[in-house]
This record gives C-alpha cells, sequence and structure tokens, in this order.
C-alpha cells in the first residue's frame, strides 16, 4: 500500500519534473493522487448582494501544508478565509474539514483558529489573560492552562511580558502575541489573515522564516492570505493565485513563477516583459514564434502538456533576469532583441536597464552586480541587443 | 515672510498661540473658572452660610444678619452665631433621612432601567450601518427640542385614568377598570426613564460605535459563544460609557424635583421635592439650605468616586 503511494507520488514527480525554488523534500501530498486532503472548497460560491466574492471555486489543502491565498484586494481571498473561519457562510458549495462538513457549524464550535489582520487583541486583558481566552473558554483545568500558556510564551519568547497590557507592546510583539493566542489551542488549521502586513520590512523578513520554522515545528497546516507576493513565495509550499473570486494558478511558488499559467499570473507575480506574437512554424519541440511588431522571430521550448498549433496568437513571458545584454549581436544568436538604453535603475545588488525596442516597447532586463568594476560600463542611449536561451521563454496561450 | 520662520521645534498646535497676546493666553482659560467663581462657589458660599443660620420671621427670613455698618465687627459678630443646629436636625428627623434615601433608591432604580433600556438601544444604532447612524442619533435627540415640561405634562395625559393608555387597554379589553399610575411612583419612574433616556443612551452609544468588532469575531473564533463575548468583551470594554451614562443620570435624579412634583403622589418621598417645601411651605431657609449641601454631597460622592477609579485606570494603562 505504502509502495504503491510512494511509487505513484514518484511518478508524478517525473511526470512533473520541474523542481524549482524552495522545495521541501518529500512534501507534496497535491501530487499523491491517493492522498486525502484536510481542507475542501467545493464548488464554492459567496455573493454579496449583486457582487460575486468567490465564484464557484473548488480547492484543496493537505495536512501539513502551508498554503497561500495570493491576489489583489477585492478576489475574495479573505472571503474564502472567512468563510472556512465561520464568519461568513457560502451562498452555494460546500467546505469540508477534515471529514466534517463545516457549513452552518458557528465559529466557535469550529476547530479552525485565526490571526487576525489587526491582530484583534483584548485591549483589557494582559498578554497571559489573552492567549489563555481560547483554553478558558474549552474548560480546561486551571494547571493545564498555566502550562500552555507558559510554554507558548516560551516560544514566541514573550516570557518577560506576560503581564503587560497590549498597548504596552511594540507592532512585533502584538503579532506574537495574536499568533500564540491562536496556537495555543491546537487547531487543525490556522488561519492567517496578512500576518505580516503591519510589520516594517526587516523584521517582516525575519518573521517570515520564524513562521516557516514554526509550521514545520508543530507540523500544523497554515493557510495565509496575502497580497504581498514576496511573502507568499518565501514561505508557501504552494501559492493559490486569485482574481475576481477565481483561483487563476495553484503551484509551488517557483512553479507559479517560472511556469505562469496565463498572463494574468504571469504579471502579477514579479515582473515580466510580453512579447506577443504567432505561431510560425513547430518541430521536435521547439517553437518558432513571428513576433507581431514584425520585427523577426523567436524561438522558444514548447512546455510539455499544452497544445499548440501553427498560426496560433500566442505571448512569450521573459522574466528580466532571464535576458543577457550585448554591445555587439552575438553571432549566431536564435534570440535577439535590439534597441536602445531608456533608463538605468541601480539597486546596489542589481541593475534594472530598460531597453527601448524599435517598435517602442519597453523590455526590462535585470543584471546582477557580480563584479564591483565594469569596464565600460552601459549608460543612456547606448545601442544594445537582447539574447535569451529558448527555455528562458515561457509560452503563454491564455 | 518671517512670521513663516517659526522654529522647527515649535509644534503646530503651539505655534498659533506664539502670536496672541500674553493678556489673552492667560484670559482665555480663566473665563470657565471665573464663571464658575461668580455663578457657582459664591451662591453655594451664600447657601451654605444658610445653611448655619436659624431661620427668623424677617426680612430676610433668617439669623444673624451680617450688619455692614459695623464692618468687620459685625461680620465677626455674625459668624460667631453660626452653628450646625440645621444639620443635626436633619440627621435627627425621620423625614428628612428618609427622602434622602428614598431618592436615592429612586435614582438607583431608574439608572439601572435607563442602562437595560438604553444599552440595547445604544447597542443597536452602534451597529446600525453607517449611514442610517446620524438618522437614529436626531431621532434620539429630537425630545429635546420640545420643552421639558410640555413633555412631562404629556405624560399626565397619557397617563390619567381617562388618559390614552387606559383608553386604549379598556377598548382593548385588557382591563376593565383604568390603572391608577399618575401620582404613584410608578408615574415618576416612566417620567424620568423617558426624560433621561438620551443621557444614558448618548455616551453608551459614543463608546459602542469606537467598538472594535473584530474583536467579538476573534473571541467567538477561540471558542466563544456570542452571548459570553458580549459579557467577557463587549460590556468590559464599554465600561467608561455605562459610567459616564450612569453618572449623568444618577446624579440629576437624585435631585430631581420637576418630574415627582408633576407624576408623583403626595406620599412620593424625593429630596428635591423635600427642600422645595422647606424653602416655600415652611419658608425655612436655614433648613433648606442644608438640605441642598447634604444633597450636594451625596451627588458629589459618586463623581469622586468614578474620578478616582478613573486616574487609576489610566495611571495602570500607562
Amino acid at each position: 500500500m505504502t509502495e504503491a503511494r510512494t511509487e505513484a507520488r514518484t511518478e508524478a514527480r517525473k511526470r512533473d519534473s520541474l523542481a524549482i525554488g524552495a522545495v521541501r523534500r518529500d512534501f507534496a501530498p497535491w501530487l499523491d493522487p491517493h492522498a486525502k486532503p484536510l481542507i475542501r472548497f467545493d464548488q464554492v460560491t459567496k455573493r454579496f448582494g449583486d457582487f460575486v466574492a468567490v465564484d464557484n471555486l473548488t480547492l484543496h489543502i493537505y495536512e501539513r501544508e502551508f498554503f497561500c491565498l495570493l491576489g489583489p484586494s477585492g478576489c475574495g481571498k479573505t472571503t474564502l478565509m472567512r468563510m472556512l473561519a465561520g464568519f461568513e457562510e457560502p451562498t452555494q458549495g460546500k467546505i469540508v474539514l477534515g471529514d466534517q462538513v463545516v457549513s452552518g457549524i458557528p465559529p466557535h464550535r469550529r476547530p479552525v483558529n485565526m490571526m487576525f489582520q489587526s491582530y484583534a487583541l483584548f485591549p483589557h486583558m494582559n498578554v497571559e489573560k489573552n492567549i489563555a481566552f481560547g483554553l478558558v473558554q474549552d474548560g480546561l483545568p486551571k494547571q493545564e492552562i498555566a502550562d500552555r500558556v507558559a510554554e507558548i510564551l516560551r516560544l514566541v519568547q514573550l516570557t518577560p511580558f506576560a503581564r503587560r497590557k497590549p498597548d504596552q507592546l511594540s507592532g512585533g510583539q502584538r503579532q506574537r502575541v495574536a499568533l500564540a493566542r491562536a496556537l495555543v489551542k491546537r487547531p487543525k488549521v490556522l488561519l492567517l489573515d496578512e500576518p505580516l502586513g503591519a510589520l516594517d520590512k526587516k523584521l517582516r523578513e525575519e518573521t517570515q522564516f520564524e513562521l516557516m520554522d514554526l509550521q514545520v515545528n508543530l507540523g500544523m497546516t497554515f493557510l495565509v492570505v496575502t497580497h504581498d507576493q514576496e511573502e507568499a513565495m518565501t514561505m508557501a509550499d504552494r501559492i493559490a493565485v486569485m482574481d475576481r473570486g477565481t483561483i487563476r494558478q495553484i503551484a509551488p511558488p517557483g512553479q507559479v513563477y517560472e511556469q505562469p499559467a496565463s498572463r494574468y499570473v504571469a504579471e502579477f507575480i514579479g515582473d515580466v516583459n510580453i512579447i506577443e506574437g504567432r505561431i510560425a512554424a513547430s518541430d521536435a519541440g521547439r517553437l518558432r514564434i513571428a513576433r507581431t511588431d514584425g520585427e523577426g522571430e523567436l524561438a522558444i521550448e514548447a512546455p510539455p502538456g499544452v497544445a499548440t498549433q501553427t498560426g496560433q496568437e500566442i505571448a512569450v513571458a521573459l522574466r528580466p533576469e532571464k535576458l543577457v545584454l550585448h554591445r555587439e549581436p552575438p553571432a549566431g544568436a536564435q534570440n535577439l532583441l535590439s534597441g536602445e538604453i531608456w533608463d538605468i535603475g541601480y539597486l546596489g545588488d542589481w541593475t534594472i536597464y530598460l531597453v527601448k525596442l524599435a517598435s517602442g516597447q519597453i523590455v526590462r532586463v535585470s543584471r546582477a552586480n557580480a563584479s564591483r568594476f565594469v569596464e565600460q560600463p552601459l549608460t543612456w542611449d547606448d545601442k544594445v541587443h537582447i539574447t535569451f536561451a529558448p527555455e528562458a521563454g515561457v509560452l503563454l496561450t491564455q | 515672510m518671517s512670521d513663516n520662520a517659526l522654529p522647527a521645534t515649535q509644534t503646530p498646535e503651539t505655534a498659533p498661540f506664539s502670536r496672541t497676546p500674553r493678556l489673552l493666553r492667560a484670559v482665555v482659560p480663566a473665563l470657565p473658572f471665573l464663571w464658575l467663581l461668580i455663578f457657582f462657589l459664591t451662591p453655594f458660599a451664600i447657601v451654605f452660610r444658610m445653611s448655619l443660620s436659624q431661620p427668623a420671621t424677617a426680612q430676610p427670613p433668617y439669623t444673624p444678619v451680617i450688619d455692614w455698618a459695623q464692618g468687620l465687627a459685625g461680620l465677626w459678630a455674625a459668624l460667631g452665631e453660626l452653628n450646625i443646629d440645621n444639620f443635626l436636625l436633619l440627621a435627627d428627623d425621620y423625614l428628612y433621612v428618609a427622602s434622602a434615601f428614598s431618592s436615592l433608591r429612586m435614582a438607583a432604580v431608574s439608572t439601572l432601567l435607563l442602562l437595560l433600556i438604553g444599552f440595547p438601544m445604544a447597542y443597536a444604532m452602534a451597529k446600525a450601518p453607517e449611514n442610517r447612524r446620524p438618522v437614529l442619533l436626531v431621532l434620539v435627540i429630537l425630545p429635546f427640542w420640545t420643552s421639558f415640561l410640555i413633555r412631562v405634562y404629556a405624560w399626565i395625559g397619557i397617563l390619567k385614568p381617562e388618559g390614552l393608555l387606559n383608553t386604549v387597554l379598556i377598548s382593548l379589553g385588557l382591563i376593565d377598570q383604568p390603572l391608577q399610575i399618575v401620582n404613584t411612583d410608578i408615574a415618576i419612574f416612566i417620567g424620568v426613564v423617558y426624560c433621561y433616556l438620551p443621557f444614558m443612551v448618548l455616551p453608551l452609544y459614543a463608546t459602542l460605535e469606537k467598538m472594535d468588532w473584530t474583536l467579538i469575531e476573534a473571541a467567538q473564533d477561540l471558542g466563544c459563544p456570542p452571548w459570553r463575548a458580549f459579557w467577557r468583551i463587549t460590556v468590559p470594554l464599554a465600561l467608561p460609557g455605562i459610567a459616564a451614562g450612569a453618572l449623568l443620570c444618577f446624579i440629576p435624579i437624585v435631585g430631581e424635583y420637576v418630574i415627582p412634583e408633576l407624576l408623583g403622589g403626595p406620599d412620593s418621598l424625593m429630596i428635591g421635592k423635600t427642600l422645595s417645601d422647606e424653602f416655600f411651605k415652611n419658608r425655612d431657609w436655614p433648613l433648606a439650605s442644608a438640605v441642598a449641601v447634604v444633597l450636594l454631597i451625596i451627588v458629589v460622592g459618586p463623581v469622586m468616586v468614578y474620578r478616582e477609579l478613573e486616574t487609576r485606570r489610566l495611571e495602570k494603562a500607562r
């Protein structure tokens, strides 16, 4: 039985051989056809009056997964989370948690806990009482409550602050109290609504890694709502990119970035250049694309599993860091875009070049500043040529 | 342009003051103090002095009267004759003690009733859609647009034996004899609760309107059923509003005179009514003044307690 599952998983892994980004070793239950999801949204729709917040959405989340709902504000990600917590009821469809259909169960009887965006700490209770609140509601013995509160305070390093009121804490400390208050109940799923939104950049980065460690060590399932793609990319096992109540793509961060399923996803995650064109020819897994601006052809690798036909209108997505800048056109380059430097942004670790092509399109190229001195630095109005490898371009049919 | 060249350390709040004359800066905060001094402290000093005097069949109806013709000697002579006999009489006479307690009981019960009626009202207002709240607020304040006296008189019209309420109840067949409500304590409670309701609802609404309702969601999320979340979260956070509303109602109700006079019966004992009887019917100004002083002390007590609690709360929060 176990062997069969391992085999199925290995097979699935082979089929989907691109393992990109920070992948947790041997953790990909979504590839295992026998794995049973912990949370199931089944064709869930939520309407507020005329507004469709969530549109016929199906989503499976597995145990011990760190799952991110990512999208712009108003895309329905928070509504989705609030439906799981019980603050909203789906208009249609059902939500299953473990073996239980949770629709109709009030929030206080659901085995999930939420960390609110505003933290929602009780201002009239000190840190200890805030954290103990949920355990008191469950009617646990006093000693057990005290032990568990002390344990979680140690975990989030807030023991010296146990007697403080929330307004006597810093933003980062408050965030940890909110986290501790939700964690101490040992929920099946921890819901985090923009957990790092209120922190400054440095603290946010540190906390990202802390959250990841915490999640792995506690073996808990985390569902995070965020509009910050960097946050999602760093922390998540899988990301669901949402747009107007629907999911546009669910995949691990690396795949979302390197194999975006659509133009929307490619443009939402990171920077991207889109070159429009038409499939001119196809041979041995290579596609030749005739550019719409008439400036020549591109050669890119045909993505596996995507049906293409000659003459089809498509777009090629190119990430700025996969493009190479040259002063002279290199001989034998398959993909060549020529133009002049329109603008330069120096970021220290990277330099961003905006190159204006003959068609007027601006292409973004980024270059790591690997050495401290450059003999002949590129400057404004320099004529440049951009090349890229055939596998660097992503074919987008949607 | 030199006016704009303010030093960078000056905050915008203090900056305009730097251009106002010094005298004005001293006078403006002094004005309210001056007002209180002239219209509260001085009359109170007169009343207090009167409460230490003795009644007399004269004009004015008390002794001693300061003989200003003798200058300071007259003042000293008068001061020497003052005593606390009136206060001893108050403590001795059952009527005064009873009316004081009756007033306190009346005020306490009314305040409780006001809280029980006012809290759900304020809660519903705070929970109403934001665009409907101004209308509800105006509805609460609307009664103030009619004279207080007229509104109390209107209650007589509603509550009297042949009034609106009894007519409706009889025609519905619920009762066959008119209820005697006017001239009873029940009528006083109705009048007091009606008149003071805005003073309870407004401070409660001000507190509840600022309430962060995600706290209730958080409590529910942590396993707390809604009714318990109300007691554990909403009520404690609304305490400042509850205290403010209770004081705003309790203090004036203790000394309330008009409502018990118009709606209450001959045996409704209220300290405000006793004071008025003492002053106008018995023409015993000194004793009436002593009642007024006692009333003030009764009323100031809870304010001091509240202030003390509030300071302690704020200090704790620091």
